[in-house]
């Protein structure tokens, strides 16, 4: 006989997403979130507070297979870009840099080896680097360059008696630049067109202080041969934002989940903080808004799956993640009152990072542009026509 | 040699002190078992990760994951295969059946299936383990020519016992940490196979000798009292008649 099943209203999955999911989307999240909870939440509070970096997550997610998932062979699962949405938002569920670690490492360095590369270039580069074996980073923005990446004054000149290339300027604001054993960097070639080269550490020339990485190098079968323009980088931008877009909300829903506990626990006034009406009224509003954005990102995820995204969904989807996140921590931080402050709350660190996320992999502003140019076919980006 | 792995879901309960969402029927004849997520409890993925380990030292050829249960269970199996288990066997039992499988109907229907697929070894996790006592509440596992060495964990300490295959052993908390189950190795767990048999086809009846009369939520805690010296415990525990 056919059981009466009771719907239940459930504030930790409104719209049951899990009821969306394969079978192996749901192990594969649900294993990560274990591992994220039980070997990266024990080590946030103290890494942050002291500026710390745990190089040895990279070799702990390799073994666990979650660095370029997306790839198919050379040592990557090849899964679908639903599971990789769903491992970005367990990790930035902990913190935004260490979901900026995989990012970078998956979207901007593994990916064009891997759309743009040769061979023998994915057979000697790929396999460690999704073991975490070695590290990489993606140098695209300058110091007088950030939005407009086309005006990038990195150069790369040809010299044929020896066939190799002379890359020389100045990066800046490079994700894992000090520690990273490969660089993918983006120069301007004399055709005037922009070409990624893979620089390892121990080139002639290449150093990555903290801030700024300055190179000045020859490099021979480095060019990434199969990209030339600002279609290279925009594509492994699109790749990570795409992950942006779910981790943002696994960050949200911690601040979200948070703040309902805390506001449970504290008693003001001979009552839980829960029980006043602005308070529940800040909740609505977060929930909503990780709801709906989180059911926007599956879509999203299943078209990529079958081939059939733009970049614009991407831009839509990393501008709304990200915007409204932030708000969340925001909010969740003042619901907190003095606590809010403490780092071992978490919810400050979330709102510190999101500012940061908001405003890499392209600003808040300028996937309103992009968006914007796509409604009406008219580009705002610069003054002229 | 065939190593069998095996972990058991019995009634519901046991692991319900873990879940926060489990609540008891409105008629007080079980517990709500609809989307309730079923997941391998702490000893059972001891078990497994213990014979995985020891497929990985290749001292083992195989090994299965058998779990008795309705639909469900079959999560619980899969994740036995990404942690590496070879195929899995998933006996059936839903329903009234399964609100009533105890101990002794669960032991009929693994000793039958040990026998049917001839395993030299079955690990389990140590709460369901009362049916047998040699290799219980093991820490240490080695397999040394065809014989089993078991480190136990007894009352005075540590015992080490030497047991011929086949054999029984039930996993203790400190035998290992269970490994988190890669991606590739989920991905691959949807390929292997997960047989379906019926505790008839084994012979087994599973018709229980106990009938459930009540299920009811274990009482309020209440509050204790705060007594400020010795002499005034001691008063209290002879006024409530304990000492």
């Amino acid at each position: 006989s056919k059981s009466q099943v009771i719907v239940q209203f459930n504030w930790r999955d409104a719209l049951d997403l899990e009821g969306q999911l394969t079978e192996e989307e749901i192990m594969i999240r649900d294993s990560f979130r274990t591992y994220c909870q039980e070997k990266l939440m024990p080590r946030i509070l103290m890494a942050n507070r002291n500026e710390h970096f745990h190089r040895e997550i990279l070799n702990e997610m390799g073994e666990l297979g979650v660095l370029g998932p997306t790839i198919q062979g050379y040592g990557c699962a090849g899964t679908s870009y639903v599971a990789y949405g769903l491992i970005a938002r367990e990790v930035e569920r902990v913190d935004s840099g260490y979901r900026s670690v995989m990012s970078v490492q998956s979207s901007l360095v593994m990916h064009p080896i891997n759309a743009y590369g040769t061979e023998a270039q994915k057979q000697k580069y790929l396999p460690k680097l999704a073991r975490g074996e070695i590290l990489g980073c993606f140098g695209l923005t300058e110091p007088n360059h950030g939005s407009d990446p086309g005006g990038m004054e990195t150069k790369a000149k040809y010299n044929p008696s020896s066939r190799t290339y002379t890359v020389s300027g100045a990066k800046t604001w490079i994700t894992n630049s000090p520690y990273a054993d490969i660089c993918v960097v983006w120069a301007k070639c004399e055709d005037g067109r922009g070409r990624g080269f893979i620089l390892e550490r121990g080139m002639n020339g290449l150093s990555t202080p903290k801030i700024e990485g300055k190179f000045s190098l020859r490099a021979s079968e480095n060019l990434l041969p199969h990209v030339s323009g600002l279609a290279g980088p925009f594509g492994c931008l699109n790749n990570a934002r795409y992950g942006i877009a779910w981790g943002a909300l696994g960050a949200a829903e911690f601040c979200f989940h948070a703040a309902r506990q805390y506001t449970l626990d504290r008693i003001q006034f001979g009552v839980p903080l829960a029980r006043n009406q602005l308070i529940q009224k800040k909740m609505a509003d977060m929930l909503t808004e990780i709801t709906i954005g989180l059911q926007s990102c599956l879509q999203l995820g299943r078209l990529i799956d079958q081939k059939k995204y733009t970049p614009e969904m991407i831009s839509m989807l990393k501008r709304n993640s990200c915007g409204k996140a932030l708000d969340i921590a925001r909010q969740a931080r003042d619901m907190l009152g003095g606590n809010g402050i403490a780092d071992e709350y978490h919810i400050i660190r979330h709102v510190l990072n999101l500012e940061a996320v908001n405003t890499y992999e392209g600003t808040h502003d300028i996937h309103a542009l992009i968006l914007g140019r796509a409604i009406t076919g008219l580009q705002s980006f610069t003054v002229g026509k | 040699m065939h190593l069998f792995s095996m972990f058991l879901k019995f009634q519901h309960h046991l692991y319900c002190l873990c879940l926060p969402q489990i609540r008891v029927k409105p008629d007080h004849t079980g517990v709500v078992t609809d989307g309730v997520k079923h997941s391998m409890n702490p000893f059972c993925e001891i078990a497994v990760e213990e014979a995985v380990k020891l497929k990985e030292k290749k001292l083992v050829k195989e090994v299965v994951a058998v779990s008795c249960g309705p639909q469900q269970v079959q999560e619980t199996i899969r994740t036995a295969l990404a942690m590496g288990a070879d195929r899995g066997i998933h006996v059936e039992v839903s329903g009234k059946d399964y609100e009533t499988l105890g101990p002794l109907q669960v032991s009929k229907i693994l000793a039958a299936l040990a026998k049917k697929e001839q395993a030299d070894l079955i690990i389990l996790g140590k709460q369901v383990a009362d049916f047998r006592d040699s290799g219980t509440f093991a820490s240490e596992v080695n397999i040394e020519a065809d014989k089993l060495k078991v480190v136990r964990e007894v009352d005075g300490g540590l015992e080490t016992i030497k047991i011929k295959l086949p054999a029984v052993v039930t996993a203790d908390l400190r035998l290992n940490t269970p490994r988190y189950a890669t991606l590739p190795n989920i991905m691959k767990a949807k390929k292997k196979k997960i047989a379906n048999v019926k505790p008839a086809d084994l012979g087994v009846d599973v018709s229980s000798r106990l009938e459930v009369l009540k299920v009811d939520e274990p009482p309020q805690r209440q509050a204790g009292v705060k007594v400020e010296t010795v002499n005034d415990l001691v008063g209290k525990l002879k006024e409530a008649g304990t000492i």
